[in-house]
């Protein structure tokens, strides 16, 4: 389908990305608003940064935000990376439908059943409620994404790279480190990027598995815009938007030149054959 | 391809050690959550901490669960029946979902159609364009439509100073304001699977059908609709499904008779502290999900045998 773009397409294209970044386009304008009503413009400013410095509660948030990210993404890319493994490798083995089963659901689960059951489960568990228990759950959820994500990546994957390790005696957890690894990576950084993402923005599963002392970010987002705009609020988003900006305009950069890299080597090494 | 990887005889007690690790992890944070949910919704309401009185104990042995079985109490479930709200809570939901889905079809096929059939310079580019938004956090998009759809928000100023309203159109805390939050969030899972299916399409079909004197929009309608008619589904069913037990739109967009299950359950659970109730509402919303989830897997499956 490759047709010179008719007035039809473009005007579609133009007026869609429009919908799609008008909005934030405007929060981030008018983050920088002197005055208090936000939608009344009164001058650039960025008073309002400096005041975010100062609010403690929100910055305690950001941090134990960081932490559960951080600490859940990596342990579901963990997870995630070996139910991926399993699913395109292990053939059938016991209870396998209900191991694709139970990757597949929490990708289309409403929140708020994934976040009662796991409070439930806590409850049940007499486990208390706090730090962990929302970093554990935020594990669960992403550890589907990263399966998912990893997975795509194992289907187009050469075995007979790992099998020629084999054959020359490498053993297998050997083979994995040197091999399988290297060529799934960049599916295990963009599932470990994605799980980070999701932590990083849950406000349901985080607010049902939370205690005292475990606010995150967006619970505090949340209940403050419960009480009305205020560009204090578009400062954090602005700030948050820009760092997930750069991250993925700089992962998507990276792959590009691994692939780059990558397709230049092959070329290589066929060459050096033939 | 040799036999050694599909073989279970040769997996060694670490392989299997593997294989239980993720397994064991969704058995307990996943699956044991589910089956406790389906348990509270059989037990009383309790003034105590857990506030209910449990169906099952578990440390009386068999004579305690042959106990529990004659003490399980549907009436949670009836109570669900009886109170109007709820019911009317599941079929808005229901109907507020598949309306958004189906201006969400507007305006992403359009978007996918253009992506499509734009240079293939451009794609990598506008395919990068549409995931971005994805990226950023939901909570923050929901919050940016506050303010654009305000009573003296940037929409109604913009119209005014137009000249095209006199007095501010009230979208903010209606259903309208509902729709047009999940379209937007959720615009990008539809217009993915169908640039996905209309990128695909053989164009010299088109080409054929122009050669044979078939107008542009008739070809439309017999090729390209019905050869992208797979994305179409798939992308409906990424929207639908998880619009229906949307809990963050409705609560900041929609106004107080906004009604969906989302937040049915949410206020059932942290404002009236039932948890009973807002388990067995939990299981119902489950047990309707169920039907789409499993169209939605099967059609998936057609597809990529089709391709296999």
């Amino acid at each position: 389908m490759t047709r010179g773009p008719t007035w039809f397409n473009i005007t579609s294209l133009v007026l869609g990305f429009s919908f799609l970044y008008l909005p934030i386009v405007l929060l981030v304008i008018y983050s920088f608003n002197e005055s208090r009503l936000v939608t009344v413009w009164g001058g650039f400013s960025t008073k309002w940064y400096a005041s975010l410095l100062q609010n403690e509660q929100l910055l305690d948030a950001a941090w134990v935000t960081l932490r559960v990210a951080f600490a859940s993404a990596t342990i579901a890319t963990v997870l995630g990376t070996l139910a991926a493994l399993i699913l395109v490798r292990s053939g059938r083995f016991m209870g396998r439908s209900l191991f694709s089963g139970m990757i597949f659901a929490p990708l289309v689960m409403p929140e708020v059943i994934l976040g009662l059951s796991l409070l439930l489960l806590f409850v049940a568990m007499g486990t208390a409620r706090g730090f962990w228990t929302v970093m554990l759950a935020h594990t669960t959820f992403a550890m589907c994404y990263v399966a998912v994500v990893v997975q795509s990546r194992l289907v187009g994957f050469d075995k007979s790279v790992e099998e020629a390790a084999e054959d020359l005696g490498c053993p297998p957890v050997k083979t994995f480190f040197l091999i399988t690894l290297p060529i799934i990576l960049p599916g295990v950084i963009a599932g470990w990027m994605l799980a980070f993402t999701l932590s990083l923005d849950d406000l349901v599963i985080a607010s049902f598995t939370t205690g005292p002392g475990a606010t995150t970010l967006p619970m505090k987002i949340y209940s403050q815009v419960r009480l009305g705009v205020t560009p204090e609020i578009n400062a954090v988003c602005t700030i948050l938007v820009g760092l997930v900006t750069i991250g993925v305009i700089a992962a998507s950069l990276v792959t590009k030149r691994q692939q780059v890299q990558r397709e230049r080597d092959e070329r290589a090494a066929f060459g050096a054959d033939g | 391809m040799s036999e050694q990887t599909a073989t279970p005889a040769k997996r060694t007690i670490g392989g299997k050690l593997l294989i239980a690790m993720p397994y064991l992890w969704l058995l307990v944070f996943f699956l044991a959550p589910f089956l406790i949910v389906f348990k509270i919704s059989l037990s009383q309401i309790a003034v105590s901490i857990p506030p209910y009185s449990p169906a099952i104990d578990l440390a009386e042995g068999w004579q305690g669960l042959v106990e529990a079985f004659r003490e399980f109490s549907f009436e949670n479930y009836i109570w669900l029946t009886e109170d109007a709200l709820y019911w009317k809570s599941y079929v808005s939901s229901v109907v507020i979902a598949a309306i958004s889905t189906l201006f969400t079809l507007l305006i992403g096929y359009p978007i996918a159609y253009g992506m499509a059939r734009s240079p293939q310079a451009w794609r990598p580019t506008l395919l990068m364009l549409v995931i971005l938004p994805f990226w950023t956090s939901f909570l923050i998009r929901v919050y940016a439509w506050i303010g654009i759809l305000k009573n003296e928000g940037l929409l109604n100023q913009f119209l005014m100073m137009l000249g095209l309203i006199d007095e501010p159109l009230v979208i903010l805390n209606t259903n309208i304001a509902v729709y047009i939050g999940i379209v937007y969030s959720y615009l990008p899972f539809l217009v993915l699977p169908l640039y996905a299916s209309l990128e695909r399409l053989d164009g010299s079909l088109l080409e054929a059908a122009e050669d044979l004197g078939c107008p542009p929009w008739k070809a439309f309608w017999k090729i390209t609709v019905p050869l992208s008619l797979p994305g179409v589904i798939a992308g409906c069913f990424l929207v639908f499904i998880p619009a229906v037990g949307e809990f963050v739109i409705p609560d900041l967009l929609g106004g107080s008779n906004t009604l969906m299950i989302g937040k049915t359950l949410w206020v059932e659970f942290f404002n009236n502290r039932d948890w009973p109730v807002s388990s067995a509402v939990a299981v119902i919303l489950l047990m309707i999900l169920v039907i789409p989830i499993v169209l939605f897997q099967n059609q998936q499956q057609k597809m990529s045998e089709k391709e296999g």
